[in-house]
């Protein structure tokens, strides 16, 4: 009988401690293969979430590299640790009193001007957003180009860890967001029609019959989904 | 169609906020010279105060990323209009172009940017006006003369100071004169021509500036002036809105209102509609009325 091909191996070092792993492993991956179970900082596995966020030196290079764990492949020589939460202040806000007029991002995030554009926040974002931009804009008060060009933001919070100036990045692109939502986006038509609807007890029965299902039809039901691939 | 020039524009923050006159009245201004102001595609906070913490470079940066991007868009020379972006980014050039220790350090911390050469030359409107185009060329294009009109030059700090990257003389400045005399006005002499208008201090310190707002446009008043032109929003705002918020302590207060000196030449250029003079706290349409009307024919 032929030998089992052994698996192609890397070495890498999860804070400070050596493990060897199987290459092709993503970081999440190779960190539970070593023996850590998560708790916190896992989330969709899917790339969406923003929970694992990591931050890791390849041997012989300088740069401080930031990536999320779900998505990112173990390379040898890779000195990793991951940082599923930063300490970042979410202001309390009313979106219905807001200023819009007075630059309320300013207003709520006054450490915004304290920004000297070092561009770190961009080197650091992990969705490769151009975050110093709309940092910029923030300043100006263009809610509108803050809500565009942070949309794609998963709150990973990566960029605040790094920031100079202290600046919460990813809570400033949700309240900009927040607001173009409220008070300047185009009103969708469909979406106002879908509310009605549900509102005049359009899906009432529906909803009634799946509540009312049996577990194990339930489950059934769920498995057997349309859904796409 | 006619040829436009390009020439490569910063406009900072306040050109794009509080100070969209001043922008718009440039634009249409630099059109009557075949000039498209092409704005910088991608740029940042010019740094607003030049820093002059000598060892931290991390304030430089900001200013030098500018220059990088004008370079990237295969320009030499970037113009400014805001004074204090003009200040601000014409003193991190110069400190980069004298000291090349300092300029490596920078170029090796923005390692994800093309180096800065040190090879961009920042250039203030003003000295396009006066020494690309010349002052004849500005006369050229004057269809409603300012005849009568008594212009007090406000130069405040950061046009010509410090005098090594200062547009013109820190202490006789002639460059706002030549301009008002182009357009057919009549520059006044005014002894506060170069006085600080209080500046931030507008901020936490408002009493300070409206004793400073009061000093400059009473001067200017006494001096016979019509009204003031400068260069800076920062000083438009402390004479601007604070000679609004003077008037309601000082009902005796002689308004004089202020205008970006692009607005002055939209005037005498027959395009008043593109200043946005409804914006300004002192609202100068009265005195341009006549030309007021030949602009809304047009």
């Amino acid at each position: 009988m032929p030998d089992k091909p052994e698996a192609e191996t890397v070495e890498i070092f999860i804070m400070g401690k050596k493990y060897e792993v199987p290459k092709g492993l993503t970081i999440m991956k190779a960190m539970e293969y070593s023996g850590y179970q998560y708790i916190r900082g896992v989330g969709c596995r899917g790339g969406f979430c923003g929970a694992c966020a990591t931050i890791y030196r390849l041997e012989g290079d300088y740069k401080l590299h930031t990536d999320l764990a779900c998505q990112t492949t173990v390379q040898d020589g890779m000195y990793l640790t991951q940082l599923p939460f930063t300490p970042a202040g979410r202001k309390q806000y009313d979106l219905e009193e807001l200023e819009v007029s007075n630059n309320p991002l300013l207003d709520l995030y006054p450490e915004l001007a304290r920004c000297v554009s070092c561009n770190t926040c961009t080197k650091t974002c992990p969705q490769d957003l151009e975050v110093m931009d709309f940092i910029n804009e923030a300043i100006r008060g263009n809610i509108k180009e803050v809500a565009e060009m942070s949309f794609d933001c998963i709150q990973c919070g990566l960029c605040a860890a790094r920031c100079p100036a202290e600046i919460p990045h990813h809570h400033v692109g949700q309240l900009a967001r927040r607001i173009y939502g409220r008070y300047q986006a185009p009103e969708s038509e469909h979406l106002d029609e879908r509310v009605e609807e549900i509102k005049n007890g359009v899906f009432d029965d529906e909803l009634e019959e799946l509540v009312n299902l049996p577990e194990e039809e339930l489950r059934e039901r769920y498995e057997n989904r349309e859904i796409e691939a | 169609m006619i040829y436009m020039k390009d020439i490569l524009y910063y406009p900072g923050c306040s050109l794009k906020d509080t100070a969209k006159g001043f922008e718009d009245s440039a634009i249409k201004v630099s059109e009557e010279f075949e000039i498209n102001l092409k704005e910088l595609s991608r740029w940042n906070c010019c740094g607003t105060v030049y820093s002059l913490t000598d060892d931290n470079l991390m304030k430089q940066l900001g200013p030098v990323r500018n220059l990088i991007r004008a370079r990237d868009e295969g320009f030499d020379r970037l113009y400014t209009l805001c004074s204090m972006c003009d200040n601000t980014l014409k003193r991190t050039n110069k400190l980069v172009k004298e000291d090349e220790e300092k300029l490596d350090k920078i170029n090796n911390f923005m390692d994800q940017e093309n180096d800065y050469e040190a090879d961009v030359e920042i250039r203030h409107y003003l000295e396009l006006l006066r020494d690309e185009l010349e002052w004849s060329t500005v006369s050229d294009k004057v269809v409603n003369p300012l005849e009568g009109l008594n212009v007090a030059p406000y130069y405040g700090c950061m046009l010509t100071r410090p005098k090594e990257i200062g547009l013109d003389d820190p202490h006789e400045p002639s460059v706002f004169d030549e301009l008002v005399e182009s357009l057919g006005g009549t520059p006044v002499d005014f002894p506060y021509e170069a006085e600080c208008c209080g500046s931030y201090n507008t901020v936490d310190n408002e009493e300070m500036v409206l004793r400073k707002t009061q000093t400059i446009t009473a001067g200017a008043g006494k001096s016979g002036a019509d009204v003031i032109i400068t260069a800076c929003p920062l000083c438009h705002f402390n004479l601007d809105r604070r000679q609004a918020d003077l008037l309601e302590v000082a009902p005796n207060h002689d308004p004089v209102p202020v205008l970006y000196f692009t607005q002055l030449m939209a005037v005498a250029f027959g395009h008043p509609e593109v200043s946005k003079f409804e914006e300004h706290a002192i609202d100068p349409r009265e005195l341009f009325e006549p030309e007021m009307k030949v602009g809304s024919e047009r």
